[in-house]
């Protein structure tokens, strides 16, 4: 019984890999690694209602992940929802590609055919990466990129800009003068040294500020704690800091929030409303940016279930139009940008809610 | 030398000054916490040459402060690996605490303080108290239940926590001014668990419970047969590193302000290496609280100090390991050189 029963599969699943086989109209052009995953099956729109979306970010239980990816929220989830594929959250409890491989790897087993992540490496997830989209399955990337070895990358916002709009914010606090320092993420992290690189280029504009510590609090609290401490003590004239991760600014700010170093320590970077509200109140910190995560995920989920379903491809110049974000285009390297960064103050801080 | 083999050659009990001030100088020398102690030592020494302000008050704040969460688990730990078992799971204990005890602050703003502590503490020692159940009468090696609830204790944490979070909004300045108070200069919070250092250190060496420990550790089969309630005096500290573990998270929570499913994450090896870097052996039966609390302190140190001199990230979890390498190896050489020294000391004095 079991054997004619699997016997029967086999030829089902035969047959309709020849359809695929037969029908196939945009087999991809294979001279890029990153150019469409659906290559291997049908070129027509597929419903939507036999996509499974597994949104792996980079670790589990970080807000801002939790605001990118719920439904709740109106992140990847909802997005994925709305157009009646099924999706859920999974990775690792640490943000590094040994914790997210395992989740990534299940994933694959266990039948995705789109993979919504944000990559703890850009180039150690690749080897998988690979495989799964070698056998069909869709990769969107969004927050962080692994360039090599996705479908297509939503951009929270210009690299260029979020460097640049960091430094300029730090600029204005500061009066253009002083030593500054960076509290970063990992040293690995592709986000993190783009927009490094970016601040760099900025400082130019501003002869008399001097970048002169990068630290690494490695998105742990203790870590970054640590690493700021590290950086009052050794440069006791330090003027201002940016942290360009939720995590780390979160760390900084709760370290500097004593009435020795409040007003007198800048700090600015990327947080999310919620994790500042009290270091914004109480004068720790001025301002700090990010995008809207949850429309950073919605749109992530929305282009991923768009592309398993064949709705659209990953070409230059695609656009398409994402549910309530409105019409987006799919630019260079198959990279979509979400928009300008959002500056939080205490004037409209109140207003935010994740 | 001279003067040992000189007093050697006439009675012990005829000079009753010398060997009081010798007393006191073997005690200090022949205690195990000696070694590590120097280790430390020589470190902040060579630290401060290359950076004086690693000495400053407000860098000794900052470490004290940042040892405070581990010296705390580093307690219970001991406790666990001096009966010969490990306690793999306070760090997922350290996170539930951490979210569960801060939480109430969302749940109702006006909550008291203590009760927030004692709610902490109960969810670590509701933990503890299932570990040890399992250990002590489940029979279930230790290496394994707690591996299992590393995983476990995570896997409630992220469940309860869900998408949410804590943050520092969302509690009073009381409960954060916990972690951040001092006197004199000297953060509140490390008073109070040097206090409970010694007082465990005391527990330990002097109470029958405690000595018990050191007996199960050395040989387990041998301490059932003199009759020590092994079972129940493993259950117990158990529920003591527990206890500990959820003390430790609500001082987290007060400390970081943000508290989400990841609080602790990792924290197990780091607490065994502190324990064992203090000179606890990792198979049982010797140790002490107070080596175990210097070698959180030493870990903390060597942490600070590459974060101060500006060692690339790139090389500094590697030097920090080579560090924890010397020190051990240090702390050993240190050990053996004195032991040789004591015994030739004692047989001069034929005692």
């Amino acid at each position: 019984m079991k054997k004619t029963l699997s016997s029967l599969l086999l030829v089902g699943v035969s047959s309709v890999a020849l359809v695929a086989c037969g029908t196939t109209s945009s087999s991809s052009t294979t001279a890029s690694g990153s150019s469409t995953s659906g290559s291997s099956s049908s070129g027509s729109s597929t419903s939507a209602k036999n996509v499974k979306v597994f949104v792996i970010p980079k670790q589990l239980g970080n807000s801002y992940f939790t605001t990118a990816d719920s439904v709740k929220s109106g992140g990847a989830l909802a997005a994925v929802q709305q157009l009646g594929a099924t999706g859920s959250e999974t990775s690792g409890n640490a943000s590094t590609p040994s914790a997210q491989l395992p989740a990534i790897q299940a994933a694959i087993s266990q039948g995705a055919k789109a993979l919504v992540i944000s990559a703890t490496d850009p180039t150690a997830l690749c080897p998988t990466l690979d495989a799964a989209m070698k056998k069909g399955v869709t990769v969107v990337t969004y927050d962080s990129d692994a360039p090599t070895c996705r479908t297509l990358f939503i951009n929270q916002a210009s690299t260029a800009q979020i460097g640049t709009s960091e430094v300029d914010l730090l600029a204005k606090q500061i009066h253009d003068t002083g030593q500054i320092a960076i509290v970063s993420a990992s040293a690995s992290s592709t986000n993190q040294n783009q927009w490094i690189g970016y601040m760099k280029q900025e400082l130019k504009k501003y002869p008399k500020m001097q970048l002169v510590s990068i630290v690494y609090g490695n998105d742990d609290p203790a870590t970054a704690t640590q690493v700021t401490q590290g950086l009052l003590q050794q440069y006791p004239n330090l003027k201002g800091i940016i942290s360009p991760t939720t995590v780390g600014i979160a760390a900084a700010a709760a370290l500097l929030d004593t009435p020795q170093y409040r007003g007198k320590i800048a700090l600015t970077g990327l947080g999310t409303p919620d994790e500042m509200k009290k270091y914004v109140a109480d004068g720790t910190v001025q301002s700090f940016e990010l995008w809207n995560p949850a429309n950073l995920g919605y749109l992530a989920g929305y282009a991923a279930v768009e592309l398993a379903t064949h709705k659209i491809t990953n070409k230059q110049g695609t656009t398409f139009t994402a549910g309530k974000l409105g019409k987006f285009t799919i630019g260079a390297d198959h990279t979509i940008l979400l928009g300008p960064p959002y500056v939080f103050t205490k004037a409209n801080i109140n207003n935010f809610n994740f | 030398m001279s003067t040992a083999i000189e007093s050697s050659t006439q009675p012990v009990s005829a000079s009753p000054v010398v060997p009081a001030e010798r007393r006191a100088t073997s005690l200090i020398l022949r205690a195990r916490e000696f070694g590590i102690f120097g280790v430390l030592f020589l470190f902040v020494l060579f630290t401060s040459i290359a950076q004086p302000r690693f000495l400053s008050l407000q860098n000794i704040k900052f470490i004290l402060i940042d040892t405070t969460v581990f010296a705390l688990l580093a307690i219970g730990e001991t406790l666990v690996i001096v009966s010969r078992n490990v306690d793999l799971s306070v760090g997922s204990v350290l996170g539930v605490a951490a979210f569960v005890s801060s939480n109430l602050y969302q749940i109702d703003p006006g909550i008291s303080i203590i009760v927030v502590f004692a709610v902490g503490i109960g969810v670590g020692l509701a933990c503890g108290l299932g570990n040890g159940i399992l250990v002590a009468f489940g029979k279930v090696p230790s290496l394994v239940v707690t591996l299992a609830t590393l995983y476990i204790i995570r896997g409630l944490d992220v469940l309860i926590v869900g998408g949410n979070q804590v943050v520092a909004n969302a509690l009073p300045s009381s409960f954060l001014a916990v972690a951040s108070g001092s006197v004199l200069g000297i953060p509140v919070i490390s008073i109070i668990v040097a206090a409970m250092v010694l007082l465990a250190a005391y527990y330990l060496r002097n109470f029958r419970s405690g000595r018990d420990l050191y007996a199960i550790g050395s040989n387990p089969s041998a301490a059932q047969l003199v009759g020590i309630p092994t079972s129940k005096r493993v259950l117990i500290a158990f529920v003591i590193s527990g206890a500990l573990a959820g003390l430790a998270g609500v001082i987290w929570a007060s400390y970081y302000g943000t508290i989400n499913s990841t609080a602790g994450n990792g924290y197990e090896l780091q607490v065994v290496a502190a324990v064992v870097v203090g000179g606890v052996a990792i198979f049982g039966g010797s140790g002490s609280v107070v080596g175990a609390a210097i070698g959180a302190l030493l870990l903390n140190t060597i942490n600070s100090a590459l974060y101060v001199l500006g060692v690339s990230a790139f090389w500094d979890q590697a030097i920090a390991g080579l560090l924890l390498l010397v020190a051990i190896s240090l702390d050993k050489g240190i050990a053996s050189y004195l032991a040789k020294v004591l015994r030739g000391r004692s047989r001069n004095h034929g005692a």
